[in-house]
């Protein structure tokens, strides 16, 4: 296999929170890379961490109670919890990108558009404002705003929730990012735009090589767009793999859970569900074994006394279960029942 | 199941919401969210209510319940017409017609006690005598799979799938024959949707119920639904059967709407067409002549724009309004 | 295809812990906000004062010696003697109960009216709505002090009626608060759910809207005490409130308070210090309460900011 040039590398990464009710451990161990070009799903339930995590590589845990206790989280060879809050700022900007849920409350009401956009601009890529408001057009137009020169002026209510994503992405692409993070981009939009932005962002890596982490819950959105799969459920990644191999083999009981438990429209309709039972564990009394272990079908006594590593188990394929080798075949048998 | 005698008829429904401005609240325009509705819901079907938000599904459901005094139209319940009958009358008829919300955390009275949420429509409707109202309580709290001793909790001590189950539970309190769910999943983990949606099947066998299923999720949707109606800007613009629509969607938007999804398996999913709408879905205060979708519509003609076309029957049970079928 | 369901029985370390929001109230503000609960405190003692005012003075607030007209502060008058011989500490001990009676009524009947005109107006809103705030606008127009004193002059003077004139007016006077809380709380899905299921319009009020605008109330309420103790002072003061001998606080700074003041020092001091401290007590547990129940008026997130408070669900989604 190639040598994958990595843009982004978490390692052992922990990010626990202090409350009343004790130590929340929202991500705990996570190590995942993104390569150059590449566009990565972080897929998994409310809680999970997979926003956390990304909150995480920015170092936007708001502390107290957060805290990051240990790990790395290494962007283009630097260690971007070593680095001064100046540098860290630095690389928000202009390195790294984040699209926000909700577009509404992550842009200025009282500026124009074409105002946040250019002063983005001024400030990390230090052009005159000329440029930077002829730059900013040009984004609009990039992203596919209609009659962007005109709409510039406008105020962001002026513009549709789809609209307003756009224009988001035109923020974050206004530095040129290596990295875009887009958490959870299409929740608050309707399926034909979510469709009309993933579209944008697919293209907008294809054309510039940007990298791309998509968190989302969505597992529809992941095999359509995603390259590689995070599966997180608890805190931990219990599962990563190229996306073909996670729909075809998966090696998780949960991501098996996942996968099954949603309707499809090209399966019958009739098909039964497989329910995943119960609810994901309170974090701050995880169980002594697997995470999973209390919801899942598979577990058996030393799945509740250990945790499970994360073990290789194909080729780019790691599965955090005791019982991934027998996965296909107790998934086969599940579905006989 | 589903029979052919009718629940809920609606005709030619209107539900305008005027919209105002200055001191005079002079009516300068009206939000036409829903404009001309017709459709049947058989008794024991399930019909599905789809659409992207600000198409009329929600407002559809509120209408067939009179939670909005309609503009024009009919909602025949059970052969008697809702929109003639106001107060008492209409409230006593509340008691067969329930509604599933949204949103788990906002549909309950934070400063009352589960029990008594569950409780309220058999008392407010006196089905129950004293002695007998714990112990329907604590049946429904089993028929929704919670506990009966979690009754003298509060809604902020359960997460957003027991809510849920705990606003069916109230709904079924009254033993209605119809529930409109609006929504009822989309607020929750895909993980809990599954449970909701597997009990709301069961519960629909077990006490023969009839369900208007309004939802964005067109997978959901398909999964639960008998027939399916698909809502564009106030209107109906396809409605039939749940298989047929997702076999055979002849409506331009049910196809882009179909395509949106992307499906669960990158193999499956690389293989369908694809249909990728452009820009978003006009303002319901002027909606745009003709057929309201040609502006978006990838097979729309000069027709299109000018006359509306006729909401008329294509196949078996299968509606359709459109120029180009 | 009836398929049994297994859904996991929720465990109790599934549920978060549960306390009645009053309780909760009270621990909060003992935990978060030291300055409310030193006012509590204070209105707490003034409180048992008031009740056990009987037991507490060492001479009756009328009781008159002759021999000790005038005496300063001294073993046998703790806090001296006015220009008729009474004790001042009883009598600034029988002034606390008149205090919070009409501290408590006069803050009591001013939520009633507020309730009764905001809730309907809220509630229903529409003409209804239009015409009662147009009374209150017309009401509020006028200056209090002129109003008080001109039904004061008619209802003469006397506990029941300040009660009743300062209750009443100031009642009006924030019937907006409900009347803004109602419309808030009408908005939430769960009232259209009450409405959906059938609940009649006035056991909506009762179950749905009133439980849920207690916070509100509460802060109206105890914000109210104070100012209906000052105006109850002010009232007596001008000679319109309690009459005497009945011992006001307000009723001691005027009169003879006032002509002694040179010769007395402690004749007006000690009531004016009660009055004072009493009512900043019950501001700064206002103050507090209304932090607690109305995040939004909530101050920066400092020392004891929200961050602190999220509940780890809401962190970490």
């Amino acid at each position: 296999m190639a040598i994958v040039e990595k843009v982004l590398e978490v390692k052992d990464l922990k990010t626990y929170f202090y409350t009343e009710e004790g130590e929340v451990k929202a991500v705990d161990s996570l190590s995942y890379y993104v390569a150059k070009g590449e566009s990565v799903g972080l897929v998994g339930e409310s809680a999970c961490g997979k926003s956390v995590s990304s909150l995480s590589i920015l170092r936007l845990i708001p502390y107290p109670p957060g805290v990051i206790v240990g790990g790395e989280i290494l962007f283009q060879g630097k260690d971007l919890l070593k680095i001064s809050e100046d540098e860290i700022r630095e690389v928000r900007g202009n390195h790294i990108a984040m699209i926000f849920q909700e577009p509404t409350t992550s842009l200025n009401p009282v500026l124009t558009v074409s105002l946040q956009l250019s002063e983005a601009l001024q400030l990390h890529r230090h052009m005159d404002k000329h440029t930077a408001n002829e730059e900013a057009v040009k984004l609009l137009k990039l992203v596919g705003i209609p009659d962007a020169d005109k709409r510039a002026t406008d105020y962001p209510y002026q513009f549709s929730g789809g609209m307003q994503q756009r224009i988001m992405m035109a923020i974050a692409l206004s530095c040129n990012p290596e990295l875009i993070i887009a958490d959870e981009p299409t929740t608050s939009v309707d399926v034909t735009v979510q469709a009309q932005l993933l579209e944008l962002i697919d293209d907008l890596r294809s054309q510039f090589g940007t990298a791309v982490i998509i968190i989302t819950h969505n597992l529809g959105i992941v095999a359509r767009y995603v390259d590689r799969v995070n599966v997180m459920y608890a805190g931990r990644l219990v599962e990563t793999a190229p996306t073909d191999v996670i729909y075809s083999e998966p090696k998780h009981p949960y991501t098996v859970g996942l996968l099954g438990s949603v309707p499809r429209l090209d399966l019958p309709r009739k098909r039964k569900l497989y329910v995943i039972d119960g609810l994901p564990p309170h974090l701050a009394r995880l169980p002594v074994g697997c995470n999973f272990s209390p919801r899942c079908r598979f577990a058996v006594d030393h799945c509740r006394e250990e945790k499970p590593t994360l073990d290789e188990v194909g080729e780019n394929h790691l599965s955090a279960c005791f019982r991934s080798g027998e996965m296909k075949e107790l998934a086969a048998k599940e579905r006989e029942d | 199941m589903a029979s052919n005698e009718n629940l809920v008829e609606v005709k030619d429904l209107f539900m305008y919401f005027p919209v105002t401005a200055g001191v005079m609240r002079k009516r300068i325009g009206d939000v036409k969210a829903v404009d001309g509705v017709s459709f049947n819901v058989r008794k024991g079907e399930t019909l599905g209510l789809v659409g992207e938000s600000g198409c009329g599904k929600t407002t559809t459901g509120r209408c067939i319940l009179q939670l909005y005094k309609v503009t024009g139209g009919t909602v025949m319940f059970d052969g008697k017409d809702l929109t003639k009958m106001k107060g008492e009358d209409l409230r006593a008829q509340r008691q067969h017609m329930q509604l599933i919300f949204q949103d788990p955390y906002a549909s309950l009275d934070p400063r009352m006690k589960v029990g008594d949420i569950i409780g309220e429509p058999m008392l407010v409707h006196h089905l129950v005598s004293k002695n007998e109202y714990k112990e329907q309580v604590d049946d429904l709290f089993r028929l929704v799979q919670l506990e009966p001793y979690m009754a003298d909790r509060y809604p902020h001590e359960f997460s957003g799938g027991q809510r849920q189950r705990i606003g069916l539970a109230r709904a079924l309190a009254t033993r209605p024959s119809l529930i409109v769910c609006d929504e009822p999943v989309s607020a929750l983990d895909v993980s809990i949707q599954t449970q909701v949606i597997t009990l709301l099947i069961r519960l629909r066998e077990e006490l023969g119920l009839t369900y208007v299923f309004i939802a964005h999720d067109l997978s959901v949707v398909r999964y639960i639904s008998d027939r399916v109606a698909v809502m564009y800007l106030g209107k109906i613009v396809e409605i039939t059967g749940s298989d047929e629509l997702y076999d055979n969607p002849l409506h331009p938007y049910t196809q882009a709407l179909l395509s949106a999804v992307p499906i669960p398996d990158p193999v499956v999913d690389r293989q369908r067409k694809r249909i990728l709408l452009t820009g978003d879905v006009p303002s319901p205060v002027n909606p745009p002549s003709g057929c309201n979708f040609h502006p978006r519509c990838h097979m729309a003609l000069d027709i299109c724009s000018e006359q509306e076309p006729e909401f008329r029957e294509v196949g078996s049970d299968h509606w359709v309004s459109c120029h180009r079928v | 295809m009836a398929e049994p369901i297994t859904t996991a029985p929720i465990r109790s370390e599934d549920v978060r812990k549960r306390r009645h929001w009053f309780v909760d109230l009270f621990t909060r503000l003992w935990k978060e906000k030291p300055l409310a609960t030193f006012g509590g405190i204070i209105v707490l003692i003034m409180f048992l004062t008031g009740i056990f005012a009987n037991l507490l003075a060492p001479y009756g607030f009328n009781e008159i010696i002759l021999s000790d007209r005038l005496d300063a502060p001294s073993g046998v008058h703790w806090l001296g003697a006015d220009n008729l011989g009474r004790d001042l500490l009883s009598r600034v001990i029988f002034g606390a109960r008149i205090s919070m009676i009409v501290g408590v009524a006069g803050a009591g009947l001013s939520v009633m009216v507020n309730m009764l005109i905001g809730i309907p107006s809220g509630f229903f809103g529409g003409k209804f709505d239009i015409i009662m705030q147009r009374f209150v606008d017309a009401f509020l127009c006028f200056p209090p002090l002129i109003l008080y004193l001109t039904i004061m002059a008619i209802l003469g003077t006397g506990i029941l009626p300040v009660i009743l004139v300062l209750g009443v007016s100031m009642g009006i006077g924030q019937s907006r608060i409900v009347r803004a809380a109602v419309i808030g709380i009408k908005e939430n899905v769960y009232v259209e759910a009450a409405r959906a299921i059938g609940v009649p319009t006035g056991r909506t009020l009762i179950k749905h809207i009133l439980p849920n605008i207690m916070a509100p109330i509460l802060v109206v309420f105890t914000v109210g005490m104070g100012r209906m103790i000052l105006a109850e002072a002010s009232l007596s003061f001008l000679g319109f409130g309690i009459a005497p001998p009945t011992p006001s606080w307000g009723g001691m700074l005027s009169g003879t308070g006032r002509t002694y003041m040179l010769q007395a020092p402690w004749m007006v001091l000690w009531p004016g210090l009660a009055l004072s401290l009493v009512v900043y007590g019950i501001n700064m547990l206002g103050d507090g309460v209304r932090d607690l129940l109305d995040p939004r008026l909530r101050g920066g997130l400092g020392r004891y900011g929200a961050v602190k408070r999220k509940k780890p669900a809401e962190v970490t989604s």
